[in-house]
């Protein structure tokens, strides 16, 4: 995905008519995980990979694998909801305090 | 040559959108012009075009579906009057903000309430501000001839608005006049095909529309709307040309009727410059240098153009055919003498509201304002320039 | 092919992306992502959203979380706009203007007050035209855009801030509308009840039933608001999971007028468990307002029943 080039510097020349966006899906230029307050912690050894946590974020935080297997957390995105927290029946996920190691 | 024809002003236009041919025609019954989607269904249903016809539950709808599918990237058109573009108000404002080209038959009929089915500019004077070119039409020829050069100007990449085509309900509409109708072919070739750059159907860059356009960025696309308005005067002049070349019919912002070495002017829109032009004639029989100046272009006002067109003279009645309500004068009138003291024309130039909800224009009427305007010259006075005509006080 | 979450979610791309700006724990995200993956990945979609939460949140100028092609145009007319969009396709499609090989597919989504309200005329309209497209509401049960203001899918007692409960009046004093069982007696193709549970598997099978019947389809999705609703952000499946335990949200669906229950829970919950955790319905756990509950609950049984009967009668 290609960088955002629009700001709130651009000049009207150069802005899109009518505030169409061209690049669809850029919002991933856009960095959400500064929201969060508390903080997903996977436990990789407790994982049983089950699948549960997978489709509940609702900010697409838990990569995927071609594998079939899940990664560590995208913080750049994680909103520290703590949903996939609350799925998991093995406690692979800890929630910590933000900042708090 | 064209082809000689007898045809109401709803049956001109909606063959000018069966010439046309557009993707997608949107529309919801409303007096007076009702008739043209009634028109434009048979085509569908005989196979005569390739639209999709969207008989929607509503004005609103209309409008909403129009601006799907010219975003999809087809052309869409729909027709309304009245209080269908009153429900349609909100979405009018998003097309033109999406800036989407759509083409819109509005014939004029007088806003509710009360309710009443007959002509005024009401309705058409509640967009004004909407961002939308405004092409007004003094007959069938011209509503016929308006929608022909509508896509063209609307589509062009300098512009990206959307665009009505006005005409006086019932008047024009239902008023069967004699037209001459271009060729199907050459339709097809004048107004060619629609390429827009960017639209949602392209799979190959999808692309996002509408969004939510916060501090930063709002102020910016409004003025791109306010330059792409600025920049459509010059494409409605080329395109006007072309179209002289096509049929020999010329068309201009206004129309200059015997006002070169006239004395005294009314300015209007629609039907009542029919009117106005027999009463120039036989004023002019009499010796009265009477004049007219019919607006064609209402959105872009060529503000710049009547003021200088107006300068010799030396009274002007500008008639509205919508009163504003603010104590202050009708809409076109604003406009005639904001654009005359900004250009630094100072006429002595009157008001009159006039043909509220259908009200009879007539000859005499017209002959009334004339001799005002004479009452002027002599006096050199216009006390009370905000006047009406036609009116039981 | 058999439902496989892991291939799914791993394999097919998520048309619904990050870097959108709707609340911690939003219910809506995660069915909005889901019903994008129902689509083929070869298809390209026309997404049209009403003005509400997911719109001003996922299509903040410049930014869009969508990767299909997607219109806001206003609150009450996503349905019409999309039906627009699709009228064109139609016609371009039948010109050669577009690929005949190639397939988009239409999906409007508007919340509750959307749909539900300002939208409904738009939504009845599309529908009994018949165009080609799917309709998802994601029910959060009241304006949650604007601050948690009632609208007829607000349910019963519920206190939002113009249903407030008061000292005279408890929350809001009607039960909410039907919208599935009104979609439903349009008689169209296919419409159903959903949420998001479990692994998915009732949401995405029906979203990719809605998606690839042809006709106008629409699909109901509870999507809890944890700020509307007044419970922590991670309880959602929870949440979710009581909503259809209690019965509050049956998950069914519509086939050519066939009814199917789609779940049915082995022990039926009071309706208290679902009422419990949010503040909202704080006020009906006070000492003297147990009738509110009882009146509840016998809605839910009423509504329930209903049901039963409908799938009953339906599939003699």
């Amino acid at each position: 995905m290609s960088e955002v080039k629009i700001n709130k510097d651009t000049p009207a020349s150069q802005m899109t008519p009518g505030g169409d966006i061209y690049d669809a899906g850029n919002a991933v230029n856009f960095k959400t995980g500064d929201w969060r307050s508390v903080k997903p912690v996977f436990l990789s050894d407790k994982c049983k990979q089950c699948g549960l946590c997978f489709p509940v974020c609702p900010d697409n935080a838990i990569p995927v694998k071609e594998d079939l297997k899940r990664t560590d957390f995208n913080y750049d995105y994680c909103k520290g909801c703590g949903v996939c927290a609350k799925v998991c029946p093995f406690g692979a996920i800890a929630m910590e305090e933000e900042g708090v190691k | 040559m064209g082809i000689r024809e007898r045809l109401s002003g709803n049956e001109a236009s909606a063959i000018a959108m069966k010439q046309i041919n557009p993707d997608v025609v949107a529309a919801f019954p409303i007096t007076p012009s009702t008739e043209i989607p009634q028109y434009f269904s048979t085509f569908v249903s005989n196979g005569d075009v390739d639209t999709e016809f969207v008989a929607v539950e509503s004005e609103h709808s209309a409008m909403s579906a129009c601006i799907g599918a010219e975003a999809a990237g087809g052309r869409a058109m729909t027709a309304t009057s009245a209080n269908g573009l009153s429900l349609m108000w909100e979405m009018i404002y998003v097309a033109s903000s999406l800036r989407l080209p759509i083409v819109m038959s509005l014939v004029n009929r007088a806003v509710s309430g009360p309710l009443n089915i007959h002509n005024d500019h009401s309705d058409a004077m509640g967009i004004r501000d909407s961002g939308w070119i405004m092409l007004f039409s003094e007959n069938n020829q011209e509503a016929y001839d308006n929608l022909i050069m509508a896509h063209r100007i609307a589509e062009h990449k300098d512009v990206r608005l959307p665009l009505a085509v006005c005409q006086d309900g019932f008047i024009t509409s239902h008023s069967i006049e004699n037209i001459e109708l271009i060729e199907d072919e050459k339709v097809k070739e004048f107004v060619g095909t629609y390429k827009p750059e960017h639209y949602l159907l392209n799979r190959k860059e999808p692309i996002a529309i509408g969004p939510l356009d916060l501090q930063s960025y709002l102020f910016e696309h409004k003025y791109q709307q306010a330059e792409a308005m600025r920049a459509a005067k010059k494409v409605i002049a080329d395109v006007s040309a072309d179209f002289e070349k096509l049929t020999g019919r010329k068309y201009s912002f206004f129309e200059e009727y015997r006002l070169d070495d006239a004395e005294i002017a009314i300015v209007c829109m629609n039907s009542t410059a029919g009117t106005t032009k027999v009463v120039v004639d036989e004023l002019r029989e009499q010796g009265v240098k009477a004049g007219l100046l019919k607006v064609r272009v209402f959105r872009p006002f060529p503000a710049e153009e009547i003021a200088k067109a107006l300068s010799h003279v030396k009274a002007v009645a500008v008639l509205d055919k919508s009163d504003s309500l603010n104590a202050a004068g009708g809409a076109l009138f604003e406009d005639v003498t904001s654009g005359m003291y900004v250009n630094n024309v100072h006429v002595p130039t009157v008001n009159y509201v006039y043909g509220i909800g259908g009200r009879d224009t007539t000859a005499k009427d017209i002959h009334g304002v004339y001799s005002d305007l004479q009452e002027i010259v002599k006096s050199g006075k216009a006390d009370n320039p905000y006047r009406y005509f036609g009116l039981r006080k | 092919m058999a439902y496989n979450l892991k291939e799914i979610v791993a394999k097919k791309p998520a048309r619904f992306t990050a870097g959108h700006r709707m609340c911690a724990g939003c219910g809506a995200p995660p069915v909005a992502r889901m019903i994008m993956r129902a689509l083929k990945e070869e298809d390209h979609a026309v997404v049209a959203n009403a003005t509400g939460c997911m719109e001003v949140s996922t299509f903040i100028y410049p930014y869009s979380a969508w990767t299909d092609s997607y219109i806001h145009t206003a609150f009450e007319c996503a349905s019409a706009t999309c039906s627009g969009a699709e009228a064109a396709y139609k016609a371009m499609k039948r010109q050669g203007k577009l690929p005949e090989d190639e397939h988009t597919k239409f999906i409007a989504f508007g919340g509750d007050g959307g749909t539900y309200d300002i939208g409904i005329q738009s939504l009845s309209g599309a529908m009994e035209r018949g165009h080609d497209m799917t309709y998802v509401c994601y029910d959060n049960g009241a304006y949650m855009n604007t601050g948690i203001q009632r609208s007829s899918a607000t349910p019963h007692f519920a206190d939002t801030t113009t249903s407030p409960a008061g000292k005279v009046i408890p929350g809001k004093m009607q039960a909410r509308k039907d919208l599935t069982e009104i979609m439903a007696s349009h008689h169209l193709p296919y419409v159903a009840q959903s949420i998001g549970v479990n692994n998915f598997k009732d949401l995405y099978e029906k979203a990719e039933k809605a998606i690839y019947t042809e006709g106008p389809t629409f699909l109901n999705v509870l999507a809890p608001c944890p700020r509307g609703w007044g419970y922590p952000t991670d309880m959602l499946m929870e949440i979710n999971k009581l909503a259809i335990d209690t019965c509050y949200w049956p998950l069914y669906e519509v086939e050519n007028g066939k009814y199917k229950i789609t779940y049915k829970p082995a022990k039926k919950l009071p309706i208290e468990e679902f009422l419990k955790p949010q503040r909202r319905f704080k006020h009906m756990f006070k000492p003297g307002n147990e009738w509110m509950i009882e009146e509840f609950q016998k809605e839910v049984d009423k509504r329930w029943q209903e049901l039963l009967d409908l799938e009953e009668i339906t599939n003699k």
